[in-house]
Parts: structure tokens; sequence; C-alpha cells
């Protein structure tokens, strides 16, 4: 093209800029460094994009996940190359497992450097391939709209995830005609709404089951808000029981007259129970994760189940179903709802199922040894979630016991206001997710449930909330042991408690004061509901001290390699050795 | 405690798959990150305008397992259709192979004998040595180059396999 009629051209920096503020982005989590530079000067000159500058780039994928997961949007993340990208793998991996979606720019060194292991090369899209939805190594700038195009399409649409997007520094640098309108792909077409005959079949065998259950998951939160209100009035229309993986809490109340709590490894006695029991397994938006089967040869083994799952592969990978359906989950649920009413079938009388579950129940399996001396765990929880459940607070969690007393005791009624690393348990997501879920929501109560352990392992962004004002309340139930470690070394290696002591620990309120927070201490549990009325009282980030028994144990459980109907309900009952095969499995 | 193994079928999967950077990278390596065999594979440029290539996998595994090959395949964003041939009804498997053999005297005729049996192309002679090319099902190939052994085969390069459907539809 000759010089007269060349169309006006932008950097690869501004093009990308340009093109995240199109796909609606205002918020980006990232730190600097040399292979970012031209697009953080591009970012200086663009005021319409806030960036989160995090202290560690684990730091920014979790911030974005927390932000993803409140919001519904997708979480942007820029970082430099080399480590930079590198220490955000962690964060992506994680989004990958539990289906959030992430938009991670990386700087990559310049094009003719790429395989001469440059200062901070690392093959980016070679290392997060089988950890992201889909990645990319952009080499063009004229290529970098339609790329973050389809990017922000492939993240959200179908089962979302993260995708990684690669830009060497000479293509942030190099100019580009800006009206180049490539195709979009067609290329990514993910299911919608389900076929009539199956959804038919779905409701027929719902509306004639004797022991029905509503098995739900982490799907219907992504699905949108649509699709928790379509499952609440399918559970009300079919009379069945609701119980919900880790990753679904929130989706139906938990104040719901037909929950069940949680189910899996350390879900309660009456979801394990009636999912074992049951004569028609609806699966809604869920896995089969080896955390919900436990053994699988003995995982309900008398039910028809249905599965509907946006994502075919999920479908029969580890246990077989009865009628699959590919479609997303909320369409599918406003299907059933509509051929339920239309066929004007009736709750079928479930009386003796709900009799059964009523037993179930009156184990009261989440009863726990009270103290007066010391703070239970299960308390401590129980009397955060008494004292904030008018805020409709967004809980983070990091990974271990105290991520389980958290799912078991704090309870949801609302989708996208419970953030926890599931699939890859992650420790050090919590405070991240923390930050982020707050600068998606600035006037959320928004407080990270947290280990003395896994609190270290992101700690670094206090720093991050001090800078941005952010309110975030970090609650550290501290029994100074890797809790959940320590509970499988007593409970499977005859308490042989290897490595698992949490010595040396900060001070973490002179730690909060350091980072200008307040902190609070608190051991008696007397004194509990004061102490967390004033951190809520406070008008900034509080990191809470919470002292609690240390050698308490997450029960109920289902021990590794264990069926549903084999949980253990109280320690009494642990003989703290396990067999080979059981030891194997996680 | 010991390893189980599990029994396996053979299968052989076609992908129609986005002719670009990293795509190959991505299907294999999703096979070795899942655990799962590559038996062989084979790929090519198959459209007019370079965009679209064809991926011939054989793999290996319980049923279930081939099940999750397949849809772990779709999941793949550069990939666009997959086919199993082996479950879709008849195909055709042809694979090819260079063979070199060195030798004189009555070792040279025989194997000269051999390939001719085998319908081996010599496109290779030297006084003391051939390349044939021959191609066929896998079976056919295996023994012919077990065959090679006995009258001094010295290398082989072999395609790994390309499969059709039979009949008029394209799959």
């Amino acid at each position: 093209m000759s010089e007269d009629f060349a169309v006006p051209e932008k950097s690869g920096a501004e093009i990308l800029i340009d093109t995240l503020i199109e796909q609606g982005v205002d918020t980006v989590f990232g730190y600097p460094g040399g292979a970012v530079l031209p697009i953080y000067d591009a970012l200086f000159q663009h005021k319409k994009i806030r960036h989160v500058l995090v202290r560690h780039e684990a730091g920014a994928a979790h911030a974005a996940e927390g932000y993803a997961r409140s919001t519904g949007k997708p979480g942007v993340v820029l970082v430099t190359s080399g480590p930079g990208a590198t220490n955000a793998v962690t964060g992506i991996a994680d989004a990958f497992l539990d289906s959030i979606p992430l938009i991670v720019l990386t700087g990559q060194v310049a094009t003719n450097l790429i395989g001469t292991d440059a200062f901070q090369e690392a093959d980016t899209v070679g290392i997060t391939r089988h950890c992201s939805k889909h990645n990319y190594l952009v080499k063009d700038p004229a290529d970098l709209a339609s790329t973050v195009r389809e990017a922000f399409a492939i993240a959200t649409k179908g089962r979302p995830g993260p995708v990684v997007i690669d830009i060497p520094k000479n293509v942030q640098v190099a100019t580009a005609a800006t009206d180049v309108k490539r195709p979009t792909s067609s290329r990514f077409s993910p299911a919608g709404e389900a076929d009539y005959a199956e959804i038919n079949r779905a409701v027929e065998l719902l509306a004639n089951a004797k022991a029905p259950i509503l098995y739900t998951g982490g799907g219907i939160i992504n699905s949108g808000p649509e699709a928790s209100a379509a499952l609440r009035e399918l559970a009300e229309l079919c009379g069945a029981p609701v119980t919900s993986t880790l990753m679904g809490l929130g989706a139906y109340p938990a104040s719901g007259d037909a929950w069940l709590g949680m189910l899996g490894m350390h879900g309660t006695y009456e979801a394990n129970m009636a999912m074992n029991q049951c004569d028609v397994m609806l699966c809604l938006g869920a896995r089969f994760d080896d955390r919900v089967t436990g053994r699988l040869d003995a995982f309900s083994p008398d039910s028809i189940k249905i599965h509907i799952d946006i994502d075919r592969s999920s479908i029969n990978k580890t246990v077989r179903v009865d009628l699959p359906i590919v479609a997303d989950v909320g369409a599918a649920m406003r299907q059933m709802v509509e051929v339920w009413k239309g066929r004007k079938y009736k709750a079928a009388a479930l009386n003796d199922w709900w009799a059964r579950i009523k037993g179930w129940r009156a184990v009261d399996c989440l009863s726990y040894p009270g103290s007066t001396q010391e703070i239970m765990p299960q308390y401590a929880i129980e009397r955060l979630f008494a004292a904030t459940k008018d805020k409709a607070p967004i809980i983070t969690t990091e990974v271990g016991q105290h991520q389980m007393w958290a799912a078991q005791h704090f309870h949801f009624d609302a989708p996208n206001k419970w953030l926890t690393s599931g699939g890859l348990g992650t420790m050090g997501y919590g405070l991240p997710a923390a930050v982020g879920a707050q600068m998606g929501n600035p006037d959320a109560l928004v407080i990270d449930i947290a280990g003395e352990a896994s609190i270290q392992m992101n700690i670094q962004e206090m720093a991050t909330a001090t800078q941005y004002r952010l309110p975030v309340k970090v609650f550290i139930l501290n029994n100074e042991w890797m809790g959940m470690v320590r509970q499988w070394q007593e409970l499977t290696y005859e308490s042989r408690f290897s490595e698992s002591y949490s010595d040396s620990l900060p001070d973490f309120v002179a730690l909060a004061e350091a980072y200008g927070w307040k902190g609070i201490r608190c051991s008696d549990p007397a004194k509990l509901d004061d102490a967390i009325a004033e951190m809520l009282a406070y008008d900034g980030p509080v990191m809470f001290d919470c002292r609690v028994h240390k050698t308490s144990n997450c029960f109920p459980m289902i021990p590794s390699g264990a069926a549903h109907t084999d949980m253990i309900l109280h320690s009494d009952e642990v003989s703290g050795t396990m067999d080979d095969e059981a030891k194997a499995l996680v | 405690m010991h390893i189980k193994q599990e029994l396996t079928e053979r299968h052989v999967l076609t992908l129609t798959v986005d002719n670009e950077a990293g795509t190959l990278a991505r299907i294999a390596g999703m096979f070795t990150s899942r655990g799962y065999n590559i038996d062989s594979l084979t790929v090519a440029d198959i459209s007019e305008d370079h965009t679209t290539s064809r991926i011939t996998i054989v793999t290996r595994g319980p049923p279930p397992v081939i099940d999750q090959i397949i849809a772990q395949c779709e999941r793949l964003i550069p990939v666009h259709k997959v086919t199993d041939l082996t479950e879709a009804g008849p195909h055709v498997e042809r694979e090819l192979a260079l063979v070199k053999v060195r030798g004189t005297g009555d070792q040279r005729v025989e194997a000269m004998r051999l390939a001719d049996i085998y319908r081996a192309r010599v496109i290779d002679a030297t006084v003391n040595s051939f390349i044939f090319e021959i191609t066929g099902g896998p079976d056919k190939i295996d023994t012919f180059v077990a065959l090679m052994r006995e009258v001094g085969l010295v290398e082989v390069g072999r395609t790994g396999i390309v499969g059709l459907m039979r009949g008029a539809e394209g799959s």
C-alpha cells in the first residue's frame, strides 16, 4: 500500500488497550516488567482502565478470579514475560479447573529473540497450553484485535476458562492499520439449549421418581443468576431435595426447605446418604469429581442418573450416566420448568423419601464438641456467619480445614458470594481473591476466611488492599497447624506429624499494623462476638487472628477410597491407619 | 499394592483441525497430559487454501477412555471434527514404509523375491542394497519388515496410518 492511501496506524499496545475497552474491560490486575513496558505506557495514557498493582503475579491471577467469580465478568491479568508469566501459572491452572473466565496478557521477548534463551524468556504458550482453555502467541499487531476478541468469546462462552495471549515486545511497539476487520472466527460454538426430546425424558423421570435428588454444581453459578432462579423454581416444582458441590454453594439458598447441605468428602451425612439412596439423580452443572463421588463402584448404585453439562467431556468421564444432556444448565432448567408446567405434572408424593431424609438429618452431623475455654473453629465460623448474614457478604477462602468448616457452617443464599479454590485447591487464593472481589464490588463486605498457614502464601497482597483502600477482612482460624495435613496424618499415618506444624508464625496483629491494617486477636469464646463486631465496625482492612482449638478435625468425612455410606462422623471412629489402596487415592 | 492394567481396544481417529502454529503440540500434549496412548500420528495440510489439516491418530484404551479421548479432542478450540473410524464402520487404513536392505548373492535375490510377493517397489538400488517402498495395512508392513530382517534389513521409515471411510460419504 502506498503512503498516500495508508489508513491511520496504531501500535500493538494501543490496539490492545482499545480492544480491551471495546470488550468492556474497566479493571486489570497486573505487575509491570521489561516485556510489557509498551503496554504499561499505553495504559498510562488511557484513563478508562483501572490498573490494580498486585505484589506478586500469582496474586494478579487470583485477584482476577475473585473479580470474575463475584461479578460474572471476565477477569483480566497483565504480567511480564518469563517469571511474570510463570508466577501467574498457578492462578491460570486454578481458573482452568474451576472454570473461571480470565484473559491473561503476558509480555514476551521480541519475536527475533524467541528461542534464544533471551533475558526473561519462557515458553509461555508451551507452559500454559494444558492449563488454559486456549492460548495464543501473537506475532503481528494486525492480528491483535481479532485475537483479543476471540479470546474474550472463548473465555466467557460455553464452559468458561482462562485464555492466555502472549505478546512479544516488538509486536507491542510495531504499528498496524487499525481498521483491519478480520472475519470473526466461527470455530467456537458452545452448547445452548437442550434437545426437547431429552428434556421431556428428564422431566418424566423426575416426575415419576420416588426418591429424587438435585445434585448441583458450579456450572449453575457460571450460567448466571437466571440459572440460580431456574433451579429454585425447578426444585419448588418437583419437591426434590437439593445438594451442591463446593463450587455450587449459593445457587440454591441454604435457608431453603429442600437444602441438604454440601455433599462429598466433607459434606453432610444427609446429602451423602440421599445421594447414595436416591432413585433419580439430576446432576446440574457438576462433574462427579472424586471429592464428591468417593469410591466409584459404590457411588449411588441404584439410581438413574441424568447429567446436564455444557462440556461434553464432563459426561461419562468417571461415572456412567443414563441420560446425558449437553446444554447450558440454566437454559436446560428453564426448559424443564416449561415442560413441567406445560404438561401439568404434579410433584410426586415424596413423603417417605423426606421421612428418611429427616432421619439422616437427625444425626446432626455438623455438631461438634463445645468449649468454654477455647474457641472451637466451627463456633468461630458460626459466630462470623451470625454477625454478617444480613450484610450478604462475599466470602473467599484459602484451602484446608478452615475452607471446609466455612463451607459447612457459613450459609449462602445467593450465587457469586462464595469464592473458593475447589478444583486445584490453591493455598494463597483467598486474600488476592478478596482483593479482586472488593475491586469489583466496592460496597460489599468481603471476608477471607483463612488458615494461618495458607494466608502466608500470598500475604504480600495485604499491601495491595492498603494501596487501593480496600476494606477487606481476613479472618484467620489460627490453630498453628496445617490443619488438613495434620488431620490426614492423624487419620492415615498414625499421627506421624511430618512437617505439618506451623512453626515461627508471625505476630499477625503486628503484621497487620505494619501494613497499615487493623489487627485484632481473640482467643476467648466469650469475647468472640465483640471482637467480630469490632472487625466489622472498622472502615478499613482488618486482619483477625482467631486463636482456635488446635487439634480439631473436620468432620463428617468420607475417608479416601470409602463409599458415601462409610462416613466418619466423629473422631472416636477413626482408626489411624489406612491400607495402601486408600493411601494411593489423594 | 500393584498397579492394575486394563484391557484396551485399538481405535483410529481422524481430526479436522485448523492449520496453525501449536495445534499439533496441543493435541499431542493433551494425550500426554491426560495419560492417553498414541500408537501413531500423521498430520498434513489437506485444504486448497492451506487452512485445514487432517490428523490421523491411532490410540488404545478401554471403551470409556476412547469416549473421553474423543470428547477431550473436541474440546480443543482448533479441532473442528473428530471421527472414530473404528466405530464408524467399514474403512480403509494404509501406511507407507521405506525399507532399506543390504546384501549380495542369494540374500539379495531373496529380498527381491519377497518384495515382489508383497508388491513392494524398488525406489533405490546399488550393487549391494535396495530401498523398497511398500504400502498397506500395519499388519502387512509388520510382516514384510520382519521378513526383511532375515535378509539384511538396515533401516525402516514408516509414515503411520491414514484412513478413510469406505463408500461415497465423507466422514
